[in-house]
């Protein structure tokens, strides 16, 4: 039963720094409805941000462009698809791998895919070269904390 | 940003204020680079008891700070870091080379990596 959603909201926003905590907050939440415990609540907000500053960053570098939030909440999870029309990424695997980072002048850690790996229980990157970027992630919210309410 | 200049051990300490992404990592840097070399301080303290939200873009500010202190030949220090901070730098391998200090009304009573 795992595509029957329970809510759904999408959000798109121009590729402005300023729009970095704006992003975030918003998905956060919008999935604060899952009751989810603190952790996790941080843990999608930094994925978020991680995602969105690559967008702005990367994907569109010095241009302006728009981002494309997704966001679907089931019963117990959500699914956040986060998309860009930028630049793309010539090489996934490579910019997944933690330190790695085409913008080290920018002061760029090359941490953002592996905090978002690490931070969400699932995440999938497909992209096309002059095309875009679209970045999907999953958390699972554990029912610990709901069966205690 | 509060700044704390102590003339006895010659430490700086910065408070930071803002929530540490890629859009004010960028402010904080260029505070944090004005005040270090303004005092050229032995010793640095970041202390984090302020911020409630930091992505990997304080990852690449943190160690750009560190390598002006490394030039300047002082020490670096971060201190009152919350839980979800922390997580950041866990992953990240950052406390090995900048460890988190405990402090209390301004004086080390220990450290904790
Ligand atoms: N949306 C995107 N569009 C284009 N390139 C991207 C995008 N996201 C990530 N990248 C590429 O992947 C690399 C690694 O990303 P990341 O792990 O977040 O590190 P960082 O942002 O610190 O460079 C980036 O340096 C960039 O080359
Ligand atoms: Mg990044």
């Amino acid at each position: 039963m795992e595509n029957v959603y329970e809510n759904k909201m999408t959000l798109e926003f121009l590729s402005k720094s300023s729009n970095e905590a704006f992003a975030r907050i918003t998905v956060a939440s919008f999935a604060s409805q899952l009751d989810p415990s603190i952790e996790e609540i941080s843990d999608i907000k930094t994925a978020v941000s991680e995602a969105v500053t690559n967008s702005i960053i990367h994907g569109y570098e010095d241009k302006t462009g728009i981002i494309k939030i997704e966001c679907i909440l089931f019963a117990n999870s959500i699914e956040i698809i986060i998309t860009d029309n930028g630049k793309g990424i010539e090489n996934i695997e490579k910019a997944k791998e933690p330190l790695y980072t085409t913008k080290p002048e920018l002061e760029r850690s090359g941490m953002g895919f592996t905090i978002m790996e690490n931070f969400m229980d699932s995440l999938k990157i497909e992209s096309v070269l002059g095309v875009g970027t679209k970045v999907t992630m999953k958390k699972v919210i554990k029912d610990l904390k709901k069966s205690n309410d | 940003m509060k700044v704390t200049y102590n003339e006895k051990d010659k430490s700086l300490t910065l408070q930071i204020t803002e929530e540490i992404d890629h859009h004010y990592a960028e402010k904080i840097r260029t505070r944090a680079d004005f005040e270090i070399q303004k005092y050229i301080p032995k010793k640095l303290i970041l202390d984090f008891s302020k911020v409630n939200f930091m992505d990997s873009a304080g990852i690449g500010m943190i160690l750009g700070r560190y390598k002006m202190m490394t030039m300047f030949g002082g020490s670096m220090n971060m201190t009152n870091v919350a839980p979800n901070v922390k997580k950041v730098f866990e992953m990240s391998g950052i406390l090995k080379i900048i460890p988190i200090i405990e402090e209390v009304g301004g004086t080390e009573i220990g450290k904790c990596i």
